[in-house]
């Protein structure tokens, strides 16, 4: 952590959300050496502390994101860790966890360290990286998870690569026990998905794009459970876009297995037909599903079969989404807009406000045995202010940071960032 | 006739049915001026057409090169190998390399689905596809549409069975769309492996035998097998896949007595076509679908220059 040295911070006229504990009222909250001091209905204004007056705006846990992807190291051109803070900032992520399949992919505990002490430096977001689950990310031998969890991996996975041989992923779950840790899991069977750049159907049968079946989801999700029944090892499904595979982690969940799983924006707010007109900032992995699966996460957002919605933010350069459909880089830019399209789903009556910001604080935080994600006397004072009636549009070109693929380009939203604090340190807004 | 609602000609996908209608009218009266003798016309004066070709074609690229120039135009062929895509240019640094030419009309084909709606969206240019990846091929679906005009006088209510591999077919989707909005009855008949999923969202009947399929077909469409299909384990074997889907005179039998043979070319005799019924004078119209190919493409860059006129650049 920082060391500290900004003043007391008195947050007034706000509405105190907290998730974890169900706190939704209006009061203050007193931020001393960047811990969470006090919050309550009126409190007094220390000396010499700051006063923030919230106007009304909602004062909450910043954001965990679960899951996003840095262009460092080796892919700067398309985003360097400080861009990923600047937009990250901007959407409320005050904790960050890094995926590890970067150019040169986090299987060392050196290269870890540099990832994490980086976003130390940076001061204004934890970055905490995964370790590689296997060597290079190649899928083949395990990497050494004991002391790349030493070095400060929050967990295990390949990124977006599935780890397909099913040897490897038993075995990975198994070994992740003896360090008390989780695998990751890109759950798309990649024999079946070769090649495919669309869901397979009538839209990308029309559009003349290879299809990847729904199935290469719902069969790796079948296998990883029942990897995960045998080994009694802890399983995480990423990014989860099929109701077939949300039906089976939800038995799985019943049987009392450790399988948890989460899933992005685009799958509760986009459906295939984003694609049309080869719209490369549509194309996702997995791909955009069609509606019904996309009604099928929102119902698994309701039900608590999702146990964490992730910006899955994938930064990609102008020209490597500047090309024919096929040739295109998958992945969207997500940091921005994780929480205003997340709203969008409380301005349309599906979940509470509550609810919704418990996918985004405490349950990741649960998740990843953090002690941020909650409004807590002594925790660090890691806040977002939100105005949630504020609307806004998503323009790619003008988004903070350097990536802008946005898949919502052009989408209306309710609900801005008004300011970000790490630490007590105001580092948005 | 109506004016061409669009700038560009990218799919036959959405294209409503008085446009296709002119658009074949206008072809059949450039058909009959080629076989007067009068081919030298002067609508595309001044105007320059390239013919950007990223995949190797001769027969689509030869027969907009003279449709081009019988209209008057400056026609270019621009090659693209595939060396040079991978030395990284890409599709777009193309696109302004045009633009810098003036380029008025420009026909476009591409491995890639999608490749010519990009460039459409960078180049002042009016954009033909002529072929883009597994998506569509207009101008071939114009042609086949016409030829088959000509020898059923309407293409209202005919049966057309398109056979073969549908799944990588360009030539498929365009047929499906423009016949499917004409008011045929069209089928399909391929393995389901070379089939694209839920193709029967596309308005067609599926069938994966010949003799059913073919059954009082008025027309008979065979698609070009391409040898990696079978590298790629979707059909085990030439000698299989002719013998269950290759079209002889036997499986044409079931067909209407009348029934013609189409094909895109270039064929891969003992395929997916014996050469008895490929060369037949009287069933096989695959000459004539190269002649109408010319008049189709001159009414295409006909009506689109229409278009360019109206919204001259000073």
């Amino acid at each position: 952590m920082m060391p500290f040295s900004s003043p007391d911070i008195l947050f007034t006229n706000a509405r105190l959300l907290d998730p974890a504990s169900g706190l939704d009222s209006p009061g203050s909250l007193l931020v001393s050496r960047g811990l969470i001091a006090d919050h309550g209905g009126s409190l007094g204004v220390p000396d010499g502390a700051t006063v923030v007056d919230c106007g009304g705006a909602v004062l909450a846990p910043g954001l965990i994101d679960l899951r996003a992807s840095l262009g460092e190291p080796g892919n700067e051109y398309r985003e360097t860790i400080d861009s990923a803070a600047e937009a990250a900032a901007a959407g409320g992520i005050t904790t960050l966890c890094a995926l590890p399949d970067t150019e040169t992919p986090l299987d060392d505990p050196a290269l870890l360290q540099y990832v994490w002490r980086r976003g130390e430096a940076l001061g204004s977001l934890s970055i905490l990286p995964y370790g590689a689950a296997t060597r290079a990310c190649a899928g083949k031998d395990l990497s050494e998870f004991g002391l790349l969890k030493e070095a400060g991996a929050i967990a295990f996975t390949d990124g977006t690569h599935a780890i397909g041989n099913a040897r490897v992923m038993r075995l990975a779950l198994s070994y992740a026990r003896a360090f008390g840790s989780f695998i990751v899991q890109h759950p798309e069977e990649p024999d079946l998905a070769r090649g495919g750049v669309a869901t397979e159907g009538e839209m990308a049968s029309r559009m003349g794009l290879a299809g990847i079946h729904p199935a290469a989801e719902s069969m790796m999700v079948a296998r990883d459970i029942a990897l995960a029944r045998i080994t009694k090892g802890h399983v995480h499904f990423a990014h989860v876009s099929t109701g077939a595979a949300l039906d089976l982690i939800r038995q799985a969940k019943d049987e009392g297995l450790r399988v948890t799983c989460d899933t992005a924006p685009p799958y509760f707010d986009l459906n295939e037909t984003a694609i049309g007109d080869f719209r490369t900032y549509a194309k996702l992995s997995p791909p955009l599903r069609r509606e019904e699966d996309r009604l099928a996460v929102v119902a698994a957002l309701q039900n608590g079969t999702i146990d964490a919605i992730a910006s899955d933010h994938q930064p990609r350069d102008a020209d490597d989404k500047r090309l024919p459909f096929a040739q295109a880089a998958a992945g969207g830019a997500g940091l921005a807009t994780v929480l205003g399209v997340t709203l969008a789903r409380v301005h349309g009556g599906d979940l509470s406000l509550l609810d919704a910001l418990a996918l985004l604080t405490c349950k990741p935080a649960t998740l990843l045995g953090l002690e941020t994600g909650r409004l807590t006397r002594g925790a660090p004072a890691d806040l977002v202010m939100f105005d949630l009636e504020r609307g806004w549009k998503v323009e790619a070109g003008k988004l903070p940071g350097k990536a802008q693929n946005s898949p919502f380009d052009g989408r209306p939203l309710e609900g801005r960032v008004m300011g970000t604090w790490k630490a007590g340190k105001r580092v948005f807004g | 006739m109506i004016a061409y609602p669009h700038r560009h000609l990218l799919a036959l996908q959405g294209l409503e049915p008085p446009y296709i209608a002119d658009l074949l009218d206008l072809a059949e009266s450039y058909a009959l001026l080629n076989r007067s003798g009068k081919t030298q016309r002067d609508q595309l004066k001044g105007r320059t057409l390239i013919n950007l070709f990223f995949e190797d074609s001769t027969r689509t690229r030869t027969s907009f090169e003279l449709a081009g120039k019988r209209l008057g135009a400056d026609v270019i062929n621009m090659s693209v190998s595939q060396s040079s895509v991978n030395k990284g240019e890409t599709l777009l640094d193309t696109a302004s390399t045009l633009n810098a030419m003036h380029c008025d009309l420009l026909v476009v084909r591409h491995a890639q689905s999608g490749a010519p709606a990009l460039l459409s969206q960078k180049v002042d240019a009016a954009v033909i596809n002529a072929g883009d990846g597994t998506h569509e091929h207009p101008t071939q679906a114009l042609l086949d549409a016409l030829t088959i005009r000509r020898h059923k006088g309407s293409l209202e209510n005919l049966v057309v069975a398109i056979c073969g591999d549908v799944l990588h077919s360009r030539v498929a989707r365009s047929n499906i769309h423009l016949l499917s909005a004409m008011n045929c009855r069209v089928r399909v008949v391929a393995p389901p492996t070379l089939l694209p999923a839920e193709v029967e969202r596309m308005g067609v009947e599926v069938f994966h035998d010949m003799k059913t399929g073919l059954r009082d077909a008025d027309v008979v469409m065979m698609l070009r097998l391409q040898k990696e299909r079978m590298a790629g384990g979707l059909v085990p074997s030439a000698r299989e896949y002719f013998r269950f889907f290759g079209l002889d005179a036997a499986k044409l039998a079931v067909a209407k007595p009348d029934a013609i043979v189409m094909h895109p070319g270039p064929m891969n005799r003992g395929v997916e076509i014996d050469s008895a019924v490929a060369d037949d004078p009287v069933r096989s119209v695959i000459g004539e679908q190269v002649e109408m190919g010319v008049a189709v493409r001159m009414a295409v860059l006909d009506i689109l220059s229409r278009n360019l006129r109206r919204n001259a650049r000073p």
